[in-house]
């Protein structure tokens, strides 16, 4: 008898704790592990040794930012990928709406339409982003990147790096 | 006298953490499994009525990846994601998709093929209906919900 009720009390406070962390992951903040060199060096820079679970950065992302999409300029999102809804990617905006953006290596330039955004890695040469498959619309945004949570000597604010190229008037 | 004020604290303390417990109860059920909600407008005539109905919508069919030609989904507009619009999915990746441009103008059709990771979506009232017809194909992961049944108003009562 009193080993039921105790698993029984154990399941009431892990279905709790799983309730309230899921709302507070959802609505607050997450951690997010950092995967690839598409951001380097503002996550994962390079460096000898192989990427793994405790070499990869892991970052915070803040999900505050989702109850009225008010993002700018060298913000740093999480987004679903445009390509496949299971997979997310972390990337740097780089364009807003109304943005002009230069398409490289040709004459063309875009417009980013209402309610979209323009987002780049920023390391280009290893980077699949806008410049790949276009601008993307807000509502696939997931969260913001605030902080650097690990390796321990990385730890700290992420910089909002304003573009390098393309057109922004 | 202190013991008072203590046992006050933590009464109150037990009260907040069941109105937490709750809240976050309430979220989870919304936002993973269903929820009411209100939807209203001329685009889904006459599926859906003008003035509103509400529908219970679930959230676990499109994370599942199980959402197809002819549901009827909840989706942030393309242009204004702070904005839930509802129509009907016509037409998953790799489909082709012919569809009439301005039918209330002309006559003219336009034939398209939906890219990899993106819906066709279009309303009911073709005549009335700001979708893919004008903003392109959207990527799947935009779509928040499947529409299943509606439960007001109640001589409307009945899966859609």
């Amino acid at each position: 008898m009193r080993s039921t009720s105790f698993l029984w009390n154990v399941c009431k406070s892990s279905f709790t704790f799983g309730l309230i962390g899921l709302t507070v992951s959802d609505r607050v903040a997450s951690v997010v592990r950092v995967r690839g060199l598409s951001m380097s060096p503002t996550f994962n820079p390079p460096n000898n040794t192989s990427l793994g679970l405790f070499t990869d950065d892991h970052v915070l992302v803040e999900k505050r930012c989702l109850t009225d999409y008010k993002f700018s300029h060298g913000d740093v999102v999480v987004f679903c990928s445009p390509r496949n809804y299971k997979e997310k990617q972390i990337k740097r905006i780089t364009g807003m709406p109304g943005d002009w953006i230069s398409v490289p290596f040709s004459y063309d330039a875009v417009r980013i339409p209402e309610g979209h955004c323009w987002v780049e890695g920023d390391n280009p040469t290893d980077s699949l982003d806008s410049r790949s498959f276009g601008p993307i619309p807000l509502g696939l945004i997931r969260g913001r990147v605030t902080h650097v949570l690990w390796p321990p000597q990385r730890v700290g604010k992420i910089d909002k790096k304003l573009p390098r190229s393309g057109l922004s008037f | 006298m202190f013991g008072k004020w203590t046992a006050i604290a933590k009464e109150s303390i037990d009260r907040a953490a069941i109105v937490a417990r709750f809240l976050c109860l309430l979220h989870v059920t919304n936002t993973y499994i269903f929820s009411p909600t209100l939807v209203y407008g001329p685009s889904m005539l006459p599926t859906l009525n003008l003035t509103g109905d509400v529908v219970l919508s679930e959230y676990i069919s499109h994370r599942l990846g199980k959402v197809g030609p002819g549901d009827v989904v909840l989706i942030q507009s393309p242009e204004n994601p702070r904005k839930m619009i509802t129509k009907r999915v016509v037409a998953m990746e790799g489909e082709v998709v012919s569809f009439l441009v301005d039918p209330s103008r002309s006559d003219r059709s336009r034939t398209v093929v939906v890219p990899k990771g993106h819906v066709w979506i279009q309303g009911d009232n073709i005549y009335a209906s700001n979708d893919s017809r004008n903003f392109g194909p959207i990527p799947y992961g935009l779509i928040q919900g499947k529409v299943w049944c509606r439960v007001w108003p109640i001589d409307g009562f009945g899966s859609l």
